[in-house]
């Protein structure tokens, strides 16, 4: 669906050019949902501008949904669907009135406008919604508006810019199961985000972008096994002997931390171990690595830090 | 999917920004009210025969301010999505310049339409004929000012700098246009400056529909207006949708 080679996009600034892409490689398959993680200014926003026709790479070629992206933008922009990540609807119209403008745009009739319109708004539980004000939704009901104006003209290819952000907590849940659903029908998601449960809940593969170039890919799960080990704590008043038993083990206290491979299972004999040695302990914990482990791995920074500054 | 035709997007987007201003009227209402100001608090004081010369005076004042804010409106569309919206859609670019302005010129007809027969309350005259013409012409200056308008917006992208480049520019391209007073009463300086104003040329045209004279530099200078600034709207709305 997508096959990006070598993209990139130099910003010509007044203190010099800034590389804001430096020449990334995508591929996603159809019916993937892959999720673009990485920092604000990472280049996740430009790769996707990028991709979308919005912005014209100053290096680089691309085939977006069996359209060469630099010869044929036309043909990608049919067949592509774009959710942005403001909101896309007029403020001074109505929610019917955007959606069958929008699916005009793509080149439906009247009629079957219509007909995509009342589906869409059903599909995305914006019946009852049609002559209200695009600004007297809320929140979440303008987001789920805005993924049924990408919609109209049945892309296989959604292309969605961090589609969450300012979301409470319960429409951020909705707006998820509504994505996974479009995955389920078969439709292929590209998705930027910095929210790390975000990009672990929706997507079946990662990319990891920072300073313009892709740093790692793989499915979460892939990516959280390169980070050696699971976290175990232990809360012992031992805890210097216990240290002692681990490399890089950190003592805080009465509590000691340390990193071991698939800790779930080796955490039994591990405490049979240290029972027998005679290490009184009172608590134990076992953390899986989360994304943010990955990418502090991997980039030196956490994204966590990151995502609470924006 | 039908091929994609210029006519049929730019209908589609006048459609869509037309919509609003059909639903709520009022708006169109209220952008009478200065006009009307001028011609009941303004108009009287240049006497009988002051109506024949005022009124397209008017007129053409109304296009300036009309279409020269236009683009305030684009604005709220650029910060949040809509912009990028639409530029994602195969739509003509141009069609999403023309569409618009196409709104602010049919909105400028009607009320410039309105401020006649208002002002034949008060003795203006003027036949079928040279109501067309005027408006006519009217319309072509509200097309390359809206142009250039939205172009300006589409760069600006700030309303407070937006609103100071307007003020800078329409306040002065008004005053040595010679819609208040004629220019020739002034000293000479300020008379040559205002024939350097291609503002002044239309009013000097939309006066000649309505007495006797002559149309020739006031359509020389609004066919050059159009060309100059549908040029720039289109070459601009095409370069930041790139």
């Amino acid at each position: 669906m997508i096959k990006a080679r070598g993209l990139a996009r130099r910003f010509t600034t007044k203190t010099g050019p800034v590389d804001a892409v430096k020449g990334v490689d995508v591929d996603v398959a159809e019916g993937e949902l892959v999720g673009f993680l990485g920092p604000n200014g990472a280049g996740k926003s430009t790769t996707l501008r990028m991709l979308t026709t919005l912005l014209q790479p100053t290096a680089g070629e691309a085939v977006i949904a069996g359209h060469d992206l630099l010869t044929d933008p036309a043909g990608v922009r049919q067949n592509i669907g774009y959710v942005g990540q403001k909101n896309g609807s007029g403020q001074d119209q109505r929610v019917a009135d955007e959606l069958e403008f929008q699916a005009r745009f793509y080149g439906l009739s009247r009629h079957d406008a219509r007909r995509k319109v009342a589906d869409l708004l059903e599909r995305f539980d914006l019946q009852g919604l049609e002559k209200r004000g695009v600004i007297t939704l809320s929140g979440g009901q303008q987001r789920r508006l805005d993924i049924a104006m990408g919609m109209l003209h049945d892309p296989r290819l959604l292309f969605l810019d961090e589609p969450s952000t300012a979301l409470d907590p319960q429409s951020r849940r909705n707006l998820w199961d509504h994505i996974r659903q479009l995955k389920a029908d078969g439709v292929t998601v590209f998705l930027t985000t910095h929210y790390l449960d975000e990009a672990d809940f929706l997507s079946d593969r990662l990319l990891v972008i920072d300073h313009g170039s892709i740093v790692g890919e793989g499915s979460p799960d892939e990516l959280k096994q390169r980070v050696s080990g699971d976290l175990v704590v232990l809360g012992t008043p031992q805890a210097s002997i216990v240290a002692s038993k681990f490399e890089n083990a950190v003592v805080e206290g009465e509590q000691v931390s340390f990193r071991i491979p698939n800790g779930d299972r080796a955490l039994p004999g591990l405490l049979r171990d240290l029972d027998n040695i005679g290490v009184e302990l009172h608590s134990v914990q076992v953390h899986r690595p989360t994304l943010d482990d990955v990418f502090l791995t991997m980039t030196g920074r956490s994204l966590r830090e990151e995502a609470n500054a924006a | 999917m039908p091929p994609r035709n210029l006519l049929g997007d730019t209908w589609l987007v006048f459609c869509r920004v037309m919509l609003p201003v059909v639903r709520n009227p009022v708006a169109v209402v209220f952008g009478i009210a200065q006009p009307l100001l001028y011609l009941g608090l303004f108009g009287p004081l240049l006497g009988e025969g002051g109506w024949q010369w005022f009124v397209p005076g008017l007129l053409v004042q109304m296009a300036l301010f009309g279409t020269a804010y236009a683009g305030f409106s684009l604005l709220p569309e650029v910060r949040t999505g809509v912009m990028e919206r639409l530029r994602v859609t195969p739509v003509s670019r141009i069609a999403l310049l023309v569409g618009r302005v196409g709104k602010d010129v049919v909105l400028l007809v009607v009320q410039s339409l309105l401020i006649m027969l208002a002002a034949m309350l008060f003795g203006f005259r003027a036949t079928a004929g040279q109501m067309l013409l005027g408006l006519g012409l009217v319309a072509l200056l509200g097309i390359a000012i809206g142009s250039v308008s939205y172009a300006i917006a589409l760069k600006v992208k700030l309303e407070y700098v937006f609103a100071s480049v307007l003020s800078a520019t329409i306040v002065p391209l008004m005053l040595l246009s010679g819609v208040l007073l004629p220019m020739s009463n002034g000293p000479r300086w300020l008379y040559w400056l205002s024939r350097i104003n291609p503002l002044a040329h239309v009013v000097d045209a939309e006066r000649s529909i309505f007495n006797p004279g002559t149309v020739l530099y006031g359509l020389i200078s609004v066919a050059a207006l159009v060309l100059v600034g549908v040029f720039y709207g289109v070459r601009t709305f095409n370069k930041e949708s790139a």
